[in-house]
């Protein structure tokens, strides 16, 4: 990890492997959250809000 | 009107479901532990020892001695900076009638003659009556004396050569500026520059300005910063030493130094900080700001975070 | 919750304090076991994991302060906590932007909640003034370079002798300290905003 990393180039972006691996890892990982069924909750009483049991 | 009322009139008409918080941040406390410590155990983190002033005497003598006759010709990045060190204006920067480099004023004095070279070898000639009296002659010439001396040492320095660690110049109207840069540089080479500069005055210190100044004079330092992709022109400030991620949260930051008109300009980073406030100030704002905030409705990602029915 | 006030104590400010704390934030808001049931995306937890994530980098970092700034130089151990340290910060600065992405294309700002946005900009500016300082106090080559290079951008905008990233010890003191003070603070406020409004409605439910 110590040698230096591989950087790509486009135009005028310059940009480290590991850095665009890392802000490609962040937008899979939104469309994860954003996609992925959220365990739900079965039925559950229709219930208003704020009653204290 | 109390918050529960609030809530409950907000609310109206919502199911309200099971929802366990803590048990949510626990899983959340657990999940990060775990990625912290595979990602420590297996990748550890960057460490590149500290570049010295040793070191570059060593790795680049001829480099050293001559970021040493620009800082006595008063010609260094350093000498000529400006404020906070000097009145120079070599590195002030501006944006119109802005200029709060300027209005700041001096308030980290910095002499780079004396205190990188001077100082220093005042301190050596101590036990040292060679380079006692060299620094006599230097201390009483003229201004134009020394200007003499130290240009010619320094087209000198083109055609130097190093042998056993030392410069070696062909024969010239020097002064006593060969001797003077002979011994700071042997100085230097054994370390005892960079104690030098750091406690200077006193004997608890934690202000690395002086030896920190006196690095970036020279392309030595660069030249390491350049391997290690850590320059502007690189995208350096949002990269980090080795394969490691760094600050991919300053991209937008850094980009700027990349186009223009920012990229051409000996204002580039007052200018940038000016935009990066601006965007920034924007960003905070964003629900008072008309078309800001309502790019959530118009590129429909809601959608996809509310989905189904919610009664 | 209505209580009569004693006319002993109608004028106690720590009577009105407590009420209006208990009005702005009862207890069932702050630890509410039911959300609405429109919380179904994993986006919700994009939070927690933010701030699960600087719980880590807290912890890791009070390890390396205790031990000093050149233990993790000299010690495997310190390295290890050093590198904790590190990555749980990346982790950190990944979901707190992931965090503010889904807050901004759910408008998290709507209906009275400006100012959680608000702070949370704030928190996002703290955390990197508080990285910063932290890159600055490595005491290694790219804590130099970082350092020789900004000192530009501090002296380019006035605040260079004020704000010395070239005196560590400044930077330590800020980095250990007062930034994470601030950072902590403006955590709490943000989360208790969050827990007193209750998540917003969803943006597809607007008729406008």
């Amino acid at each position: 990890m110590d040698n230096p990393a591989t950087y790509l180039h486009w135009g005028f972006i310059l940009i480290s492997v590991p850095n665009a691996a890392l802000i490609l890892g962040m937008i899979a990982l939104f469309l994860l959250a954003l996609l992925a069924p959220f365990p739900g909750h079965r039925g559950g009483r229709s219930k208003g809000h704020g009653t204290d049991e | 009107m109390s918050a529960a009322r609030d809530q409950e009139t907000y609310y109206a008409g919502v199911r309200m479901v099971p929802y366990d918080l803590i048990k949510e941040l626990a899983l959340a406390l657990l999940g990060t532990a775990i990625l912290t410590l595979v990602l420590a155990a297996v990748l550890s983190s960057p460490d590149v020892p500290p570049a010295t002033i040793q070191g570059w005497a060593q790795a680049d003598p001829i480099g050293f001695e001559g970021t040493a006759v620009q800082e006595l010709q008063g010609q260094s990045t350093s000498a000529q900076y400006g404020p906070p060190y000097n009145h120079g204006t070599g590195s002030v920067q501006s944006f119109g009638f802005i200029q709060p480099q300027e209005w700041a004023g001096v308030h980290l004095p910095v002499d780079p003659a004396r205190d990188f070279v001077l100082q220093p070898l005042q301190t050596a000639s101590a036990g040292n009556p060679q380079l006692a009296s060299a620094l006599a002659r230097y201390r009483v010439a003229s201004p134009s004396q020394r200007s003499s001396w130290l240009g010619a040492y320094a087209h000198a320095l083109d055609k130097a050569t190093v042998r056993d660690g030392q410069v070696v110049v062909p024969p010239g109207a020097y002064g006593p500026v060969a001797e003077m840069l002979g011994s700071l540089l042997t100085i230097a080479r054994s370390g005892g520059l960079d104690g030098q500069l750091r406690s200077s005055t006193r004997f608890y210190q934690t202000d690395f300005t002086r030896p920190l100044l006196f690095l970036g004079d020279g392309d030595y330092f660069a030249g390491l910063a350049e391997k290690q992709h850590l320059l502007s022109s690189q995208w350096g400030v949002m990269n980090e030493t080795g394969s490691y991620p760094g600050q991919t949260w300053l991209w937008l930051y850094t980009m700027w130094y990349q186009i223009p008109p920012y990229n051409s300009s000996s204002s580039a980073d007052l200018l940038v900080i000016l935009t990066m406030g601006v965007l920034t100030v924007a960003l905070a704002l964003v629900p008072f700001i008309p078309g800001l905030r309502d790019i959530p409705r118009w590129i429909p990602v809601h959608r996809l975070i509310w989905r189904g029915p919610s009664r | 919750m209505n209580e009569t006030i004693d006319p002993e104590v109608r004028g106690s400010w720590t009577f009105a304090i407590r009420r209006y704390l208990l009005q702005a934030l009862p207890p069932e808001h702050l630890l509410p076991e039911r959300q609405p049931a429109f919380v179904r995306s994993w986006t919700y937890v994009l939070g927690a994991i933010t701030l699960a994530s600087l719980v880590w980098v807290v912890i890791s970092g009070a390890v390396c302060a205790f031990f000093g700034p050149q233990w993790w130089h000299v010690s495997p151990q310190g390295r290890f906590f050093n590198s904790l340290h590190f990555w749980s910060t990346q982790v950190f600065f990944v979901f707190m932007v992931l965090h503010l992405w889904a807050q901004f294309f759910g408008a998290g700002w709507r209906d009275g909640r400006a100012l959680t946005w608000i702070t949370g900009v704030l928190l996002f500016v703290l955390s990197i003034g508080t990285a910063f300082t932290g890159y600055l106090s490595q005491e290694n080559f790219d804590s130099q370079w970082i350092g020789v290079n900004a000192k530009d951008a501090m002296n380019a905008v006035g605040i260079g002798a004020f704000f010395n990233v070239l005196n560590f010890g400044q930077m330590y003191g800020l980095h250990v300290l007062l930034l994470p003070a601030g950072l902590l603070l403006f955590v709490a406020v943000h989360i208790l905003l969050v827990r007193m409004r209750g998540v917003v409605r969803p943006l597809s439910e607007e008729t406008r």
